[in-house]
Order: structure tokens, then sequence, then C-alpha cells
């Protein structure tokens, strides 16, 4: 146990480990070195300084970018707990100078453009870049694609289904390179830590990790555990070489070179903090041609760097971009827990659990941390850790159920810390992006509020449109639409744009989701999908990610809004977001998009909602009925929209749509005005004959029915504009509106007069006329029957049809219906051309 | 006056010296688990060289192997008695090596009884000590009673006191069972409280008290989905750990169980075997497992789940009930007709929610499904 004796000082660490942490602050305030050296890149020693900013508070991470193409970059992200942080704040704090001494990220992104992302041995295994290919350029959503050292990218391993690539061991990876092989290809990588837990007889290698570093109390020699761990990375890499870790040399050699001219410059008095996986390397004796022959004829791109906020969620594994370590809130807590860690633990569980009133006393918590210490001692670990307190708070907190587990695991064990990043910072690439593409769509910041009408027929106003609503997704509210002055047309927009200063803040705030503007707003509509609360928030999401062509999030938005769907069980909820779905469907259309996905969920929406819409017709007072009357509209329109989409069988869903409205219409139970439109809306579509509907007019209209309820039948049945109409033409019907009317009894008019007001009031002044005139006149003689070729018609018109000019009019109506050219059996077109003739 | 008769004699057989238990083992219709399985409790205590808490007759690591299974050093391979996740099983032996008790909660046939007892079994060596909590239970079966004969004869004394269950296990340290917690009256329930957190247990009529010795634990098991009729206070709930059994992982072990079980009944019931019914039985676990879970199969479509549970003992009898049909009415073969009606009447408990849930999930997953249009149809009929 020489360790301490040897310098320089090389510190081994494992990337995010709460215990390394702590080790390297013990090691570092006892040895004091005149200068530290921390696995980086080296762009970052300019930024050195803003790690002792006030604002500064982690998590944080460095973020490498390409100049010329911001979607190529890479991230090392530091939380409080990890090892590089605390050496990188000591260092500042006492006034050491610091270097990174990994390869440099003008090396990094150019190799990483140069290996593609699917190509394995991409540079850092270990400090973990988090490397961004250019998701743009290969339209992957998440504009940070986090490809560990060496593996193939591992799209689609099962993050929540975004579409994200699988999750990033690597900063985390328990040593460098210590990252489980979980690449079946790749034989030849050792995962170093994997084989010393075996040899400890530990199955989990970060389990073993975490009881023999991470968990091991303080005291004793502060460099002991360093010569333990550079011992036994030393007889690893006797053993396995690299281990399949094929930059591995490139990188190593680099940070030699580093650590000689560091040598030369503060003498032997420094410190390296590194992943353990590298220590003996760099301890290893190699000359200086030999070093340099490895580096040379490394490409190289310019580069920036800069700190960006990062976030627990985000270090942890279940987000896409992870870092990879799945309890980051836990490791936090170990690190800044001054003692009893569990027990504080146990403690702030608790007060989580009271504060979602679970009854949770201080008799639990002692029991909890019995039960955690117990199972710990069961299993052979030297403390409780994560698994232990899961189990524990899960049988004595939570009474055996997942439910408040899952809170725990979402608000401690990861948890929602949010970092800060000074202003001073360098600019983040999403605003360089930006730039770039103001210039490319001439469309200037200007502080003058100014509008701006889009054709989206143009390519270039269209590319506009989407940059804008893509920034006003990611709240960087620089246009808003305002209504069209050029009509209805889908293929214009009316935008008014005003560029604030603060904008530039929320752009800034805006590059936590990604490097361009594309990727971040992807990653935003992602993320405000599984946040989302409201059905219609996720639907009208959905609009807005096909305004924005964001077709890599429409996946997520669609899987998020058929779970909302499938588990509401409010049937106005449902009703409320179809039509915005199936107008989005249409425009997706318009604009060529694959709305496949997005057909089902409509499809699927609205089964739900012809299943649950007649229970939920019982029981209304008035103004729910009318709500419901407005739902019943909507979802007529969208059904009948929906029709139209190749991927819907619409016969079926129309044939189902027409059942439930019959069941409607004949539900006693259901208020008046809804089985009123129900009838009318079977009418419409031809569903329903004219005598069917006269008949169940007749029946509502019939002493027997109140009053009140007759009137809001007839509210449904003609209510709206186009209502009035229905009653000039089909005598019939107005003669039964007009009996029951005399019919109704002196007490009860009173009552239904507001209704019918209501009612009649809505038509125009010319259709209330000509209803007016028509009861003046009393029935017709000859039944006034729609369609019927004589007869006496309305005052103004002349006796009988004239067929010659109605049938001259045919060709033009066959046309505009879309109906096949020949002998129409349908009697309607010919009596609307008689009446507007 | 005097007694001659003691209360063991009833039980012991006079041509026969060993315990009562004992002798029952071999000619019992369902041995206990200690004589069940005697030669692995034997191997393990052999090779257990952990610490033991005090009255253990194994350690908790040899407890765990004895209900998840394993290979001892010796060779000795001891059947797995639970098969399910082993976290559950270490929490629950945790528990009771602290003087916490155990509540096991779940749907009827996940297990509880059977783990419950294999516990006791392995713990104290003894599975027998076993309250059976129903509606009637009275509070005598929890603390004590009396032998009314003795009371008469010689007034209150500990040889007139009859000990329950729990009052024995107390005094020697070991575990005592109480199955269907929740079915027990709260009255009856309380007193268990003075018995989980003083470990005490006062016999007010001789002004003693028996005190629970080392070793001393309660097993619970309690119904979780309709939870009996009494749900447990807060202050009993406290002194329990709550372990919940999950009920089977993959829909294939299910269906194994289901048909291993129907075969079962069916020969008891003597119906006629039914050739190809495995098809149904796993439509039947499948439209089960999908209501229950709340999600399809493929994981693809969320679902509402009804309010019924769903369990597996109800896939069972919805399956009997369909072989009884196709045997009776049908031409012996099991048809979707047949089960249709048994799931419609499982599915929806409670007429208005359950129907537009049930109506739901046949519309938008049923009626797409390959292969299923024939179940689909005959569910229209009953649900119609």
């Amino acid at each position: 146990m020489s360790g301490s004796a040897v310098r320089p000082l090389l510190l081994g660490v494992r990337h995010h480990g709460p215990g390394s942490a702590r080790a390297v602050l013990a090691a570092l305030d006892a040895t004091r070195p005149r200068a530290v050296l921390i696995e980086g890149p080296p762009e970052a020693d300019a930024l050195v300084a803003l790690a002792d900013d006030e604002e500064m508070r982690p998590p944080v991470a460095l973020l490498a970018h390409a100049v010329d193409e911001p979607g190529r970059s890479a991230f090392w992200p530091l939380a409080e707990f990890s090892p590089e942080w605390v050496a990188l704040r000591w260092a500042v704090g006492h006034g050491v100078p610091v270097r990174f001494i990994d390869l440099p990220a003008a090396h990094v992104l150019a190799l990483q453009g140069e290996d593609g992302p699917a190509t394995p041995a991409a540079p850092e295994h270990d400090t973990g870049p988090v490397k961004a290919a250019d998701r743009a350029r290969d339209g992957d959503p998440a504009g940070d694609r986090s490809a560990r050292d060496g593996d193939s990218p591992r799209d689609g391993s099962g993050q929540d289904g975004a579409g994200q690539p699988g999750a990033d061991v690597d900063g985390v990876g328990c040593e460098d390179g210590a990252d489980r092989p979980e690449d079946p290809a790749d034989g030849m990588r050792v995962d170093p830590l994997a084989v010393l837990a075996e040899a400890a007889g530990y199955d989990d290698p970060e389990r073993w990790w975490e009881d023999v570093v991470e968990h091991r109390g303080a005291g004793g020699d502060p460099l002991a555990p360093f010569a333990a761990v550079e011992e036994a990375m030393g007889a690893l890499r006797e053993t396995y070489g690299t281990g399949g870790h094929d930059r591995d040399p490139v990188r190593e050699a680099y940070m030699r070179l580093q650590l000689r001219a560091a040598r030369k410059e503060f003498g032997d008095e420094v410190a390296v903090v590194c992943g353990a996986w590298h220590v003996p390397a760099l301890r290893q004796r190699s000359t200086v041609t030999a070093d340099r022959a490895l580096l040379k004829g490394l490409p190289k791109v310019k580069t920036e760097m800069t700190w960006v906020p990062w976030t627990h969620r985000r270090l942890s594994r279940f987000s896409g971009y992870g870092a990879g370590i799945d309890s980051p809130g836990w490791y936090g807590h170990l690190f800044s827990a001054p003692d009893r860690p569990v027990e504080r633990w146990m403690t702030k569980v608790a007060g989580l659990l009271r504060d979602e009133d679970l009854s949770v006393s201080s008799a639990h918590v002692i029991e909890a941390v019995r039960l955690a210490e117990t199972l710990a001692v069961m299993r052979g670990r030297p403390l409780a850790g994560l698994g232990e307190t899961i189990d524990a708070i899960r049988a004595v907190m939570c009474e055996g159920s997942d439910v408040p587990l899952e809170l725990v695991r979402d608000r401690l064990i990861v948890g929602d810390t949010l970092g800060e990043v000074p202003s001073t910072a360098p600019a983040v690439p999403l605003r360089r992006d930006l730039e770039r593409q103001q210039r490319a769509l001439r469309l200037k910041p200007e502080a003058l509020e100014r509008e701006l009408e889009l054709d989206l027929r143009k390519e270039n106003d269209a590319a506009r449109s989407r940059l804008l609503h893509r920034l006003r997704l990611l709240s960087v509210h620089w246009g808003e639409p305002v209504a069209s002055r050029g009509g209805t047309g889908t293929f214009r927009e009316t935008w008014r744009l005003a560029w604030e200063p603060e904008l530039a803040v929320r752009v800034a705030e805006a590059g936590v989701w990604g490097t361009t503007v594309l990727s971040a707003a992807t990653a935003k509509a992602e993320s405000a999908a599984r946040d989302a609360t409201a059905l219609a928030e996720v639907t009208a999401l959905a609009e807005h990610c096909l305004l924005a062509d964001l077709p890599d999030a429409l996946p997520t938005v669609m899987k998020v809004l058929a779970d909302r769907a499938a588990l509401d069980t409010d049937v106005a909820h449902l009703a409320a977001a179809l039509p915005a779905l199936v107008r989005t469907l249409r425009y997706g259309d318009v604009r060529g998009t694959d709305t496949e996905a997005l057909a089902g969920v409509a499809a699927g929406l609205a089964e739900r909602i012809f299943v649950g819409l007649p229970p939920a017709c019982s029981a209304l007072d008035t103004d729910a009925a009318e709500e419901m009357r407005r739902h019943v509209d909507a979802v007529h329109t969208a059904v009948g929209l929906l029709g139209g989409v190749p991927a819907v069988d619409p016969e079926g869903l129309r044939a189902r749509w027409h059942g439930v409205l019959r069941k409607l219409a004949g539900r006693e139970s259901a208020p008046g005005v809804l089985r009123g439109r129900s009838v009318r809306l079977l009418l419409d579509d031809g569903a329903l004959d004219t005598d069917e509907a006269a008949r169940r007019m007749g029946l509502v209209l019939s002493p027997g029915t109140g009053p009140a309820d007759a009137a809001s039948w007839i509210e449904g049945f003609v209510g709206g504009g186009s209502g009035g109409l229905l009653l000039v033409h089909d005598e019939r019907l107005l003669a039964l509106v007009d009996a029951w009317l005399t019919g109704v009894p002196a007490d009860a008019f009173t009552d239904v007069l507001p209704l019918l007001r209501r009612t009649f009031s809505a038509y125009e002044p010319g259709v209330r006329r000509s209803l007016g005139e028509l009861v003046r006149r009393g029935p017709a003689a000859g039944g006034g029957t729609p369609g019927s070729a004589s007869g006496p018609a309305a005052p103004g018109f002349g006796d009988g049809l004239d067929t010659a000019r109605a049938d001259a009019v045919l060709p033009v109506v066959r046309l505009l219906l879309g109906l096949d050219p020949g002998p129409a059996p349908d009697p309607h077109p010919d009596h609307h051309v008689e009446a507007a003739a | 006056m005097s007694v001659s008769i003691e209360p063991t004699s009833v039980t012991t057989r006079s041509d026969d010296p060993a315990p009562a238990k004992g002798a029952n083992a071999e000619q019992a219709l369902r041995p206990h688990a200690e004589d069940a399985f005697a030669e692995e409790l034997q191997a393990l205590a052999a090779a257990d060289d952990r610490p033991r808490p005090a009255r253990w007759k194994l350690s908790p690591w040899a407890v765990a192997t004895y209900l998840l299974g394993g290979t001892l050093a010796d060779g000795t391979v001891i059947s797995p008695k639970y098969v399910g996740p082993r976290r559950i099983v270490e929490v629950a032996v945790t528990t009771l090596a602290t003087d916490r008790a155990l509540l096991l909660l779940g749907v009827p046939g996940t297990a509880k009884t059977w783990v419950s007892e294999h516990l006791a079994a392995a713990v104290s060596g003894d599975s027998t000590l076993l309250v059976q909590g129903t509606a009637g239970t009275p509070e005598e079966a929890i603390r004590y009673g009396w032998n009314y004969a003795q009371l008469l004869a010689h007034g209150p004394s500990r040889d007139a006191l009859v000990p329950s269950p729990v009052m024995r296990a107390m005094s020697d340290g070991m575990i005592a069972r109480v199955e269907e917690l929740t079915r027990i009256p709260a009255d009856v329930q309380d007193t268990l409280i003075t018995i989980l957190s003083e470990k005490t247990l006062p016999i007010p009529e001789l002004g003693e008290e028996v005190q629970a010795v080392r070793g001393f634990n309660l097993i619970a098991t309690a119904n979780d989905r309709d939870r009996g009729v009494n749900d447990l206070s807060s202050a009993l709930r406290r002194r329990f750990n709550t372990v919940v059994l999950p009920l089977p992982d993959s829909p294939e072990a299910e269906v194994e169980i289901v048909s291993r079980r129907v075969d079962q009944l069916g020969r008891s019931l003597d119906l006629p075997q039914a050739p190809d019914g495995i098809d149904e039985i796993r439509r039947v676990v499948t439209v089960f497992r999908e209501l229950r879970d709340g999600l399809t199969t493929d994981g693809r479509t969320k679902l509402k789940t009804p309010s019924g549970t769903l369990s597996t003992a109800e896939a069972i009898s919805v399956v009997t009930n369909g072989l009884a049909l196709a045997a009776h009415f049908g031409d012996g073969v099991l048809r979707p007709a047949d089960v249709a009606a048994g799931i419609l009447g499982a599915v929806v408990r409670d007429p208005a929610a359950d129907r537009v849930i049930w109506q739901e999930y046949l519309e938008t997953v049923v009626r797409e499904r390959d292969g299923w249009k024939d179940f689909y149809r005959a569910c229209r009929e009953v649900s119609a």
C-alpha cells in the first residue's frame, strides 16, 4: 500500500459515484496538489472559472458542438456528486490550476462524424460525453444521441417508446470502460467491473462497486482506496489489455502527454482525477514519440464549448438522454447526507408521502429503517442500499402497494433537480442553429412588431412557418399566429413577429432540449406529451406537431394520446378531443405526413365515444344536456370527416355511429334536446327517412309528453341555423309543430316559451318570415310533401314544378355532389334547387 | 367431583404413543408442510451455518432457500415452494426476523396461505398454530377460552384456561398464523393490537399475563381486492409489514394453472373431456389478464380496468362453467359461446361502469384481433 508515496497522484474514480467523490475530496485535502488534472475535453479549460460562479448549480454539463453543425455535439454531464465536479470545485476554491486532459472535443466530434452513429468504437467510453450525432440529419428525434463508447446505438431499446436512443452508460460507467457489454455482437469487450464483482461473488457489478467503494464509510488513509482500485485495475488490464475499447490507447496517449506537460509546469505535485480504468495506462511508462505517433492524423473539426444546465432526470437512465445512473437522487442524497444516510433517506421519504396525504408516522420510519438494515444483513451487504430501502418502504410505508412507491421513485430516487448556468456562459448551439436558420430563411429578428403573411405553398414560406411553430413549442414566442385576413384557406398563415430581448434567454433555456431547433422542439413536444394532464392538451399538441412538422415526436404523442383516451372515463373529454384530432388528420393528409397511426388513434377514440355516449346521456340537467348536444354535433362532424381517411373503415364507422344515434334517439332517459338532435342528424345523413322522422316527432309532440320535454326535443331537432329550412321545406313537420304549439295548455306555455324563442330566434330573418307566412296560410292543400311534383307552393312561386328547368341544373348539381352522372334517385337535390331557383 | 378426563386425551389415540400430529401425517389427506418436506428441512438445518434468530429452526437465509428452492452444498435439491419474485420472500422472511408482524395480501389464488404455512414450518417447524378468520371468529380464538368444567370445579386457574393458538405461539416463541384477517370482526381484530405492540397478553381473571417469548411472530393473510368486510384499522395496520403476492407473471404460467385446475375439477364433476379446450382457455386467460392489467398483451393499447377481481380462480370457474355448458347443451367441444356468458358475468360486476369498459374492450380490442371473430360475435350476442 505504497499508494500515498507514488507521484503523480492518480485518483481512479467511478463517474457519478458519490463514494468516489468523497474519496477524491479527502485525498485532495490531504495532499494539496499544485494542479488538478481532470478527465474531460481540454477546450473546457477556459470555462473552469465559471464553475465557481455564484449562479452555477449542478447538475450541469459541458457541451461541445461543431461550429458549423450544431447538431453534432457531445455532453459531459456533471452532478453535485460527480468526482470530477468535486475536484473542479476544490481546485477553483483553492486557487489551484485545473487542466482537462482527455482527447479534445475537436477530435471527438470529428471522429463521431466520421464513424457515423452506427459504427462501434466511438472515442469516449468513460467520462462519457453523451454524443449527439446530428439527429436532425438522421431524422432522429432527440438531438443528442448517446452512443455508448463502442456500442452500436441502442435505439429503440425500450426507452419509453419515445424512439430515443438507449441510455448512456458512458458517463456513468462504473469505471472507465466498465460499461457492461450489452452488445452481443461484440464478443471481446470486457466489463472489468463484472470480472471483479464475479471474483467477489456478486452477480451485479454495480452493486459490488457500491458495496466496496460507494458505501464504504469514511476514515482511514484517504489514499488507500485509490491504491486498491489501481491495483485491481492494473491486474485487469494486464489480462484484458484495452478490453475492446479501441479508442482507449489514443485517449490515454493524449492524457499521458498532458500529464507530462503538467508535471513539467507544476512538478510532481499534481493530482489526476480520471476513470479508474485509465489509471494503469497513465502510470505506464512510454515515450513521448510513441504517444505522439498514436495521435497523428486525427481528424479535427472546429468546436465551441459551453456549460448547459442539466437535470437529474436526464442523468437517469429513464430518459433517453441519460448519462446512465438510474438513481441520481439517491446518489445525491448519499453524497450530501452528513451521516446516517438510511435514516435521513427514510425521513425524506416519509416527508414526501405525508405531503401527499398518506399517513406515515415516525414509527413507520423507524420500522422501515430496521427492515432495510435487516434485509441488508440477510442479503449480506455492508449497508442498506437502494434496493433494500425500496423494499422496506414498500412493505412498511406503502402497505405493499407500488403506486406511492412510483412517487418516491419519481420525486426522490430520480428527483427533479434542475441545474443552473450563469448567464455569462457562452451561447448554446441552439442559438447558433437558430441564427443560421434565420439567415437562410431571410427572417431577421427585429424588435419592431410587424405582420408576416405566409403562403404555405411556397417552399421558403412553409419553412418559415415551421420554424415559428417550432419556436412556439419551445416557448420562444417570437411570432404569434393571428387570424388570417386572406380568408380561411389552409395554405395561408399570418404571424405577428416581435423579437424581445428576453427571447435570447428563452433560447438559452431551451438549449436543454437539444442543439438544433428541430431536435429541441421534438424533445420538448415528447416531454410535454408525457407531462400533459388533460386529453385535450395532448390533442392540441398533436396538432402543433403537425404544424411544426415534427414527425419524430408524433409516435410518442400518439402513444400518450391513445393511453389517455383509453383511461379517460369522461365521454365529454373524449368528444372534445376527437374533432381536433380529425382536423389534425386532415391537415396532415394535406401535408403528406404519414398519418396512419393518427388515423388508428382517431378511430379508436371514436369507438370509445360510441360505447360511452349513450350511458353518459342520462340524467343531465339543461346546461349539461346543451353541452352534450354540442359534443354530439362535433363528433358527428368528425365522423363525417373521418370517413374520408383511407386507413379507417369509413362504412363500418358511420354505421356504428348511426347505431349510437338511433339508440340515443330512442332512449327515454336522455334529455329531449339530445333525442331530437339524434333524429335530426340521422335524417341529415339519410339514415332515417322523413316519414320516420315525422313519426318520431309526432310521438314526442303527442299529449303524453310534457311540454318542456317536447320543446327541448324541438330545439334539438330543428335548432341551429339550418333547422328553419327543414321546417320551411317539410310542411308535415311544420304542421306537427304548429298543432302541438296550439295544443299546449296556457299554464305550460310560459314554461316552454323561452325554449321556443331560443330555437326560433336562431333562424335567419328570411327563414323566420317564410315560416310565419307558411303558418299564416295554414296547412297546404296537397300536404306539401317534399318532392311532390304538383300542388300549391309558397307565395311568390308558381304552381307546380317546371321540370324542364329543374333538369337543366341536374348535371351541375351532380358535379358538385360528386355523384355519378345519370338519373339521381334522390329527390332532395332537385328539391333544394327548386327552392333556390 | 374429580375431573379425570384430561382435555388432551381426546386427541391422543390410546394405541399410539407418538404425538397426535405425527400419527395423522401419513393418513392425512393433505399432510402439513413440516411433515411433507421434513427431509428438506432437515438437510437445510444440517447445512445451515448462518446465525439463527432466537428459537428459529433455520437462519433467515435458509428459510428463503426453503421457499425459493435451490441446491445445497451436499447436493440436496430443495424444491421451490413459491414461484415468484425473490424479493417478496426475502422481505417476508426478514420481517419475521424483526418484531413486526407480516401481512400477506393478494387476490384469491395467489398462494398466500401456502406461503404462510411454509414460512411457519420453516421458521418454527410447526405450521399448525392457526386461527381461521371468519365473520364469526370470537375473541377466544385469538386470546384464550375456558374449560368450563374445570372452571366450575376449581375456579379460575391456569389449568382451566384453554389457550388460543396465538397464546401458545407467544409462550413457546413460535410463529402463529391468522387466515383471512379482514374477515374477522373489527372488535376481535383489535385484540391483536396489544399482542403485536406490547407482546403481551393479559389474563385479568387470574391477574397474570403471558409474555411473548423471543421468536414469536404472526403471519396474517388477507384478500386485498375486496378486502373482506372489515378493513384493518390503521392502528393494527401499522403493526404489520405488508407484502403483496402478485398474480402469475407470464400468460403461459397462468394458462398452465388454469388448465390443470380445470382438468382436476372436470374429473371430479364427471364432465366429459373436451378436446381442444386449450385455445379457449388461452383466450379466457388472455381476456382476464388484459383487463386486469389494463394493457393488451402486445403492450400497445391501454384499457380500463373493471371492478371485478378477475383472478386466476375466476378464470378457472369460467372455463369449468363453459365445459359444463358444452357438455350438457352443446356438442361437447368448448366453444367461444360457452365461455362468453361466463366472462361477461365475471367482468361486469358493476352494471353501469363495467359494462362500458367491457364494450370498449370488445370494440377496440377484440373486434380487430385475428381469429377472434367467433368470440367477438358470441360476446356481442350475450352483451346485447
